[in-house]
């Protein structure tokens, strides 16, 4: 299972790419943290998601 | 003043009136943005919406400076990586650190937003410390790299004005960087005035949200922020501390 975003998800194995293709996201429009580290865009397709893992797909809302 | 520039970390803006974008439509950001004249608007850091939602990105115009919050900070350590998620984001190395403890009374936690200040400057972000008003914090944070100094009024959200008045006017006296008045301004006169004391930007947001027409508002609250700042730039008239001083000669009276 991996932790994303709060949830837990059978997601093990995929990159995180996959993920994000799979989620319907804008890949314009988010920043993706792994483990606590930023996962830059360039390594979204080399990033592979294992078990235990913690992500958070983050983006723009608005705010003061 | 044609050449009256607002400078933040380099950057010259013309506008002195920072948007928040919380608590009201994404379809009336950009009227909001056009009738507030504003340069700069705040954003939030959540988890993100998948494509089915909208972005507030796409809400609002080009040449926007972008200025995400670190709101739901409730630490250095945690509004750090809440700035660099943002700046991720790939909308600039602007942020506004937010750290608050407590729920409350949503109040910044100062001795934090110092340390945060210093890790993200170094990191070369333009760093808008959002604090309470206070003379050693805020030689704290200009110490720490910050690019301006953001005060609050009054409570976050509270519309009640200048309560902290006297404090934020020794921040405008003995800082030498832009004092943006953030937090509490409910009403135009009450920016005016902060413009009228020396501050350089207010920042506004639920004064808008929660009135009855937003883009009125935004436009009432652009019109009082630039009269604040002529009459700074302008300097007020002197006050009598006792008795009055006529207007008119006190010669040519039509008597005797």
């Amino acid at each position: 299972m991996v932790r994303i975003n709060g949830e837990n998800m059978d997601m093990a194995g995929k990159t995180v790419a996959e993920y994000l293709a799979e989620s319907r996201y804008d890949l314009k429009r988010v920043a993706v943290e792994r483990n606590g580290r930023i996962v830059p865009r360039a390594e979204y397709g080399e990033t592979v998601l294992a078990d235990g893992d913690c992500v958070e797909v983050v983006g723009f809302v608005g705010g003061g | 003043m044609k050449n009256d520039k607002l400078i933040i970390g380099g950057h010259e803006f013309r506008s002195r009136f920072i948007l928040g974008s919380g608590k009201y439509s994404l379809n009336l950001i950009e009227a909001a943005i056009r009738d507030a004249g504003a340069e700069i608007i705040t954003l939030a850091v959540r988890r993100a919406n998948t494509r089915e939602q909208e972005s507030i990105l796409d809400y609002i115009p080009e040449g926007i400076t972008l200025l995400p919050n670190t709101s739901g900070a409730r630490n250095a350590e945690e509004a750090v990586r809440i700035a660099r998620l943002a700046r991720e984001l790939g909308c600039g190395d602007f942020v506004k650190i937010e750290i608050m403890r407590d729920s409350k009374y949503l109040l910044p936690d100062n001795q934090e937003t110092v340390k945060a200040t210093e890790i993200l400057a170094d990191e070369g972000f333009v760093v808008m410390p959002y604090m309470y008003p206070d003379l050693n914090t805020a030689r704290d944070l200009v110490n720490a790299g910050a690019a301006s100094v953001m005060p609050l009024a009054a409570p976050i959200g509270s519309n009640k004005g200048l309560a902290t008045r006297e404090f934020i006017q020794i921040l405008i006296d003995e800082i030498d960087l832009p004092i943006i008045v953030d937090a509490g301004i409910g009403r135009p006169s009450q920016a005016c005035e902060a413009m009228e004391m020396g501050a350089a930007a207010i920042m506004a947001n639920t004064a808008l949200a929660t009135a009855g027409d937003l883009s009125l508002m935004a436009s009432a609250f652009r019109q009082a922020i630039e009269a604040g700042r002529n009459a700074y730039l302008a300097g007020l008239g002197r006050v009598l501390t006792r008795g009055a001083a006529a207007s008119d000669p006190l010669t040519g009276f039509l008597r005797d």
